[in-house]
């Protein structure tokens, strides 16, 4: 699908408080996620409680926005009604969408909630035109959340060929792996993204003076060594330091977060619906500033104006960034 | 009558080996290795198929000839046009099983081609495997990552539509993939000019922490365990649960050695712990876990059933 006008700012939220912010700041939909395993954001004194999420549904309709509750991690065996229920609960607190990766979660709630707008999750990483179609023709998905895996030019690709909505990441956090199909953390840690929401989770950090050095472990591995005195990042597993054969340094990808801001153009030629912005563990002011910013340079773009680029410069200060896959060159 | 045994399943071979190598693996796999199904073809990076292409039509007659049922495999992130097309030419043929690695191939099944759910999709519930069931899918491999508890859930769920199950059984087990080939990125080159520097590694490139631990291994666009899932001493307790195959992933090395252990030992002509030895002798310089399955994580160390 393409040739559509405005361009739609997705922003995360992990608190009410987040939420209300983002929304005030300029965002036009707001995801969000139940304070459970159901999410992909799974992190102790995040997310929402049922009456939390009745309260944001009806705030963001007061103000004209929209809430996609994310259900976007894969149900456990024989324990599926703890995320038929969050679907069940989403369609009945009013949900807009709901995001969802599962299968199995989708033939759910296509068969019992055929009114309740669906949206397919970065999750289950649907990279190509005919992915998309079985997903669009299995279980009526009205839009897809396109994997980090692919160039502007294979996104246009994808819109000229699908009659479904798109959208896609343009600031915040990058997986480097096709998401939904990693189990790094898993095995490191025996917590991963699909089956508990949590990738690299701080219960199984350690941080450890050795030899002058501040190492940063995970489930026990060495993901970063730095000299003591100096600040050692968090041990994200696909962002550390190894030794592969010769090569020593970020085996899988730098410590960097995506911004492809200066993208905004090429993506909405692209036929794009929705931008997306990553970071639903990050703080209410962090939300407003990215959002605030981001609405004004997408106010910008449909009026046809440049994007002053000096509004996105100061949210990523000290902070390296990429335009990840949607160049071909990050491959 | 005989006792019933678990099917063993070749998977597809992941990693870039020249077409010679490919050649003699897959005949001796042919004559002599007592596996029932072997699943051939790409899975990893279409790159690399141009190079042993023209090896897989002699290497199927091959196995055929040696009783083996045949599958061919399908790559698990399709992205690019000639990918669609390769994906879609799957099920234009009609001799052959496939097994889907990517869901872009649902679009593609037919009901007179017979199709398994491979290691790479996403299948963690009885709702997602009952979908794929009713889809016509009649064969499952179940993604590594799954806990045992999991495994004997969806081993029932499979039976009741008349499917099976299989699980990963040995070998390097599939942890990523992703757009970026990290093989290329490990040679200061990029996925567009690699020089396919990945067939420099027979079994994967070894990923060490800085303080030195084994940790994992990249094989171009796929990240790999260091350790190799070794299933052999819970041969029984899978059988227990319903599980009805084991896949067996090829490594270099004495691969006939590592075939013959599983069906020794699927079949009670000898006990777990010979096999495991037999396994050991096979690759000694191997590090075995059965860690997604009984473990705290999938790199802990080996768990006795």
């Amino acid at each position: 699908m393409s040739g559509q006008g405005k361009l739609e700012l997705v922003c995360p939220a992990g608190t009410p408080a987040a939420f209300r912010a983002a929304i005030d700041a300029g965002a036009h939909t707001v995801y969000c996620g139940f304070n459970d395993e159901t999410n992909a954001r799974n992190f102790p004194g995040l997310n929402f409680s049922r009456a939390e999420m009745t309260e944001s549904i009806k705030f963001a309709h007061r103000r004209g926005g929209k809430t996609l509750i994310a259900v976007n991690t894969f149900p456990r065996a024989g324990d599926l009604a703890l995320w038929t229920n969050a679907v069940d609960d989403a369609a009945r607190l009013g949900a807009d969408a709901v995001i969802l990766a599962d299968i199995g979660l989708l033939d759910y709630a296509s068969r019992r909630h055929p009114s309740l707008r669906l949206h397919l999750s970065v999750q289950a990483a649907a990279a190509n035109a005919d992915a998309i179609a079985f997903y669009a023709r299995s279980f009526g998905v009205k839009r897809v959340v396109l994997p980090r895996v692919l160039t502007v030019q294979e996104i246009a690709a994808i819109n000229r060929a699908i009659a479904v909505e798109t959208e896609v990441f343009i600031f915040g956090g990058l997986c480097v792996m096709a998401e939904g199909r990693c189990s790094l953390s898993s095995y490191a840690t025996g917590k991963s993204p699909n089956m508990n929401g949590a990738c690299s989770p701080a219960s199984h950090v350690d941080y450890h003076e050795e030899d002058g050095e501040l190492v940063s472990r995970l489930g026990g591995f060495a993901i970063h060594r730095v000299a003591a005195g100096q600040a050692a990042p968090y041990p994200t597993l696909c962002k550390g330091c190894f030794q592969a054969g010769a090569y020593r340094g970020h085996v899988f990808e730098d410590p960097v977060s995506l911004d492809a801001a200066s993208l905004i153009p090429q993506l909405a030629e692209a036929g794009v619906t929705a931008l997306k912005i990553e970071g639903r563990q990050r703080s209410r002011a962090y939300t407003e500033a990215v959002v605030r910013s981001f609405r004004r340079a997408l106010d910008a773009q449909a009026a046809g104006k440049p994007i002053p680029a000096s509004e996105l410069r100061g949210l990523t200060e000290g902070q390296q960034t990429t335009s990840g896959a949607y160049r071909k060159t990050w491959r | 009558m005989g006792q019933k045994t678990l099917t063993l399943t070749l998977g597809p071979l992941q990693f870039n080996w020249s077409a010679e190598v490919f050649a003699d693996f897959y005949a001796r796999v042919a004559d002599e290795a007592p596996v029932d199904r072997v699943v051939i073809g790409e899975s990893v990076c279409s790159k690399r198929t141009p190079f042993y292409r023209d090896q897989i039509p002699a290497a199927i007659e091959r196995l055929k000839r040696g009783g083996k049922s045949v599958v061919l495999a399908s790559l698990a992130l399709v992205t690019l046009e000639r990918e669609r097309r390769a994906a879609r030419d799957l099920f234009k043929q009609t001799e052959h099983e496939v097994e889907i690695d990517d869901l872009t191939l649902m679009n593609w099944t037919r009901p007179e081609i017979p199709f398994a759910i491979g290691p790479l999709v996403n299948v963690y519930n009885e709702a997602t495997l009952a979908f794929l069931a009713k889809c016509g899918a009649q064969r499952f491999c179940l993604p590594p990552e799954l806990p045992f508890a999991s495994v004997e859930v969806l081993a029932a769920a499979a039976a009741k539509y008349g499917a099976s199950v299989e699980v990963w059984a040995y070998g390097r087990m599939p942890l990523a993939v992703s757009g970026r080939c990290y093989h290329a990125r490990a040679h200061g080159l990029s996925k567009d000019s690699c020089l396919f520097v990945c067939a420099q590694d027979p079994d994967g490139l070894a990923v060490r922490t800085l303080d030195g631990a084994d940790f994992l291994a990249i094989n171009g666009v796929q990240t790999l365990s260091h350790k190799y899932c070794n299933l052999i001493r819970d041969v029984d307790q899978l059988a227990q649960a319903g599980v009805t195959g084991l896949r067996l992933s090829p490594h270099s090395g004495d691969f006939v050695a590592v075939a013959r252990a599983f069906a020794e030992v699927a079949a009670k002509r000898i006990a777990p712990d010979e096999g495991f030895a037999l396994l050991r002798q096979a690759v000694p310089e191997a590090d075995f876990s059965n860690g997604f399955l009984f473990g705290a994580c999938g790199a802990a160390p080996l768990v006795s059933a």
